[in-house]
């Protein structure tokens, strides 16, 4: 664990030092650029609520990479999921007449079912026919953002726009005035809340439950988890569903918190950025927590840099895309490691033979 | 009914071209044993490459069709460089495959965006293309002359051209045979004497060559404009590859089909006999037909054996 951790931090230490070449090669200064970087995502109250809220949906897209990785799964179609998660939310929360307290736990829970339902075609698919749920989710994405488009426009279509969905009222965000004023108005809510209790929810069912441990067995190995008795079929239709179910959660806080309406005709970025999320966190919810935060705060902070330099934005997106590849690659920096400790440990022989350790107590050490 | 068929072809062929030479790319890689979701980001930094050469040398040789064709080579270049990352990885490193490409496909999407804006200011990137035009004699032939040979573009013989190449060396050639059991059993080919490693880079160098060239030829023959993505054309290739089980002829059939309905879904609205049908049907026919086709394979898929598995010599 201690050994992921220290690879992380290379990772990132590599994508900020790539992100630093890539500004000095297009004439840039690396130095102001990163300064106003984070400048924009802490410089006040408002810029790390801010940055608080754009981590938010990275936390759950993140999450539901992460626990789709621990129950051996690659759920490639969170962006898709989020989406339909949002959008059936977003239905609900234009079409039900609730009070608050009553609207945002339906709108989460249908949220949570539209994902859950999206990435469940891809769990029994593989379940059933052995299908990839890599191929599979891919597919869903696209269909999940055509659903959503024609959907949008037939139900929810706000009048004055042609892509986007009507403005959900008051009742139906997650936007709380208190939180708003606690960071000095930014748009901070009460996704975060949510995504925190999720990352305990998912954490504790992860490490402490039979269940948890059922669906890792199958992830660790498909043929020795059927031997223990276990319905390998059924764990992995589980664990798409939940994994879906988190995606979807973080449908709703891109929505119906972050934003109060959906732009139809993109696929939301923050589906594919999960992945990235979840390798820098190690697959552990606390460390996804971690990451989504630090993402959140390069994706914050480069509007300000954008405004003050004229370094473009996408800066951010290319510093996070080379730490997912050195993530990829952590076998290149495990090897680093070890060629690093081994020429310590050879400087201390060669410390040996010079006489200045005793030889015995360096042998032992070996 | 004819002239609606007649109008809609030359544009579901030019629709099909760039799916098919990425598709095929696709098919080397896997054939030799590494899976590229990356194809997707391959496209962009070929388009991104394409309409850059493009842009910069249109200003000096105004009006010069070589211009052009030196867009497409640049943009096989940068493929095959770009594809480079995804061979380390996936080859010397034995990284997670799918992760790697991911990763492939989001640094594209990205770096490309953040050059094109150090160029333009909007990260977009306007370029001229190639003109369609009708084959002299051939377009005058019955029925196959306005569908096939009318309105057609060179790139679009160019790559028939390569598919008819791809077939013959895939199956013709030891070279084929070599990568083709590299993709199938590694251990048995690195026992016949095949250098596994170099034929995966090989396989891999072509996907991108291909599926770069595949992304600078939507910039120059429909699109004409470069704007930081391809819209999903990667992974729809990655479908065809599927639904075409690994075969170039396969791969072209699935393309076509995938380019026609890619096609009527566009035109729908103007079409009254397709009107009637919601135009999401149309949308998600492809990955619907797709998933199905997975569903309807998965028995008797053909999908190379070792495909997505890093190679451990050490292993048997």
């Amino acid at each position: 664990m201690n050994n992921r951790i220290v690879i992380s931090l290379c990772a990132v230490v590599f994508g900020l030092l790539a992100g630093a070449v890539l500004m000095l090669a297009t004439g840039h200064n690396a130095g102001s650029g990163y300064s106003y970087l984070f400048e924009g995502g802490l410089k006040n109250a408002e810029r790390i609520g801010n940055t608080l809220a754009t981590a938010t949906p990275l936390i759950l897209s993140g999450l539901s990479v992460a626990f789709a990785f621990r129950t051996g799964l690659f759920n490639i179609g969170v962006a898709g999921q989020l989406l339909v998660g949002g959008f059936c939310a977003s239905v609900v929360g234009l079409g039900l007449d609730l009070p608050k307290v009553l609207l945002l736990p339906v709108m989460l829970i249908v949220g949570a079912a539209g994902g859950a339902l999206w990435a469940v075609v891809p769990g029994l698919l593989k379940a059933r026919f052995n299908v990839h749920e890599v191929v599979s989710s891919i597919m869903m994405n696209w269909v999940g953002f055509w659903t959503v488009y024609y959907g949008v426009q037939s139900l929810i279509k706000n009048p004055s726009s042609e892509t986007e969905s009507k403005q959900l009222p008051e009742a139906a965000t997650l936007k709380a005035a208190w939180l708003t004023d606690l960071f000095h108005g930014s748009y901070i809510n009460l996704g975060l809340l949510v995504a925190v209790v999720i990352v305990l929810v998912i954490a504790f069912i992860i490490n402490k439950t039979t269940f948890g441990y059922e669906l890792k067995a199958v992830g660790h190995n498909r043929d020795a988890a059927e031997y223990a008795g276990i319905a390998v079929n059924r764990s992995i239709v589980y664990s798409m569903a939940i994994s879906g179910a988190i995606a979807g959660l973080g449908g709703v806080v891109m929505y119906a918190g972050n934003a109060s309406n959906i732009q139809i005709g993109i696929l939301p970025s923050q589906g594919f950025d999960g992945i990235a999320v979840s390798l820098l966190g190690a697959n552990n919810p606390f460390g996804v927590l971690l990451s989504a935060i630090f993402f959140g705060l390069l994706y914050s902070g480069r509007g300000f840099m954008n405004a003050m330099t004229d370094i473009p934005p996408e800066i951010a997106d290319s510093i996070i895309a080379i730490i997912i590849y050195f993530s990829a690659t952590s076998i290149l920096i495990e090897r680093l490691l070890r060629r690093f400790k081994r020429r310590r440990a050879n400087a201390k022989i060669a410390a040996v033979q010079e006489g200045k350790v005793k030889k015995s107590y360096v042998d032992n050490d070996r | 009914m004819w002239t609606t068929i007649v109008n809609i072809f030359p544009y579901a062929i030019l629709f099909t071209i760039p799916l098919l030479i990425t598709a095929l790319g696709g098919l080397f890689s896997e054939r030799s044993g590494v899976v590229n979701i990356g194809l997707e980001g391959l496209m962009v930094i070929g388009a991104f490459a394409g309409s850059y050469t493009v842009f910069k040398l249109q200003d000096k040789y105004p009006n010069e069709g070589w211009v052009l064709w030196m867009g497409l080579l640049v943009a096989v270049a940068a493929g095959i460089l770009f594809s480079l990352l995804h061979a380390f990885a996936s080859i010397n490193l034995s990284a997670d495959q799918v992760i790697s490409g991911t990763a492939i496909n989001m640094i594209a999407g990205a770096l490309t965006i953040f050059m094109a804006r150090n160029m333009t200011g909007s990260g977009n990137i306007r370029v001229p293309g190639f003109s369609p035009f009708n084959v002299p004699v051939l377009s005058k032939i019955p029925i196959l002359g306005p569908l096939i040979f009318t309105k057609t573009y060179w790139t679009t013989w160019l790559i028939l051209a390569v598919l008819a190449v791809s077939s013959f060396v895939l199956y013709k050639s030891a070279f084929g045979l070599r990568l083709r059991a590299c993709g199938e059993h590694p251990h048995a080919a690195e026992a016949a004497g095949v250098n596994v490693k170099k034929m995966r880079y090989f396989g891999v160098m072509i996907s991108g060559a291909f599926a770069g060239l595949g992304g600078a030829i939507i910039i120059l023959t429909y699109s004409g404009e470069f704007s930081g993505t391809v819209a999903g054309l990667g992974f729809l290739a990655l479908a065809a590859l599927i639904f075409g089980q690994w075969r170039p002829l396969g791969v072209l059939a699935a393309t076509l089909f995938f380019g026609f309905a890619t096609t009527v879904a566009n035109v729908s609205q103007v079409i009254p006999s397709l009107a009637v049908v919601p135009p999401i049907i149309l949308k998600v026919f492809p990955y619907v037909v797709t998933l199905l086709a997975l569903v309807l394979f998965s028995k008797t898929s053909r999908a190379p054996k070792a495909a997505g598995e890093p190679y451990d010599p050490g292993k048997r």
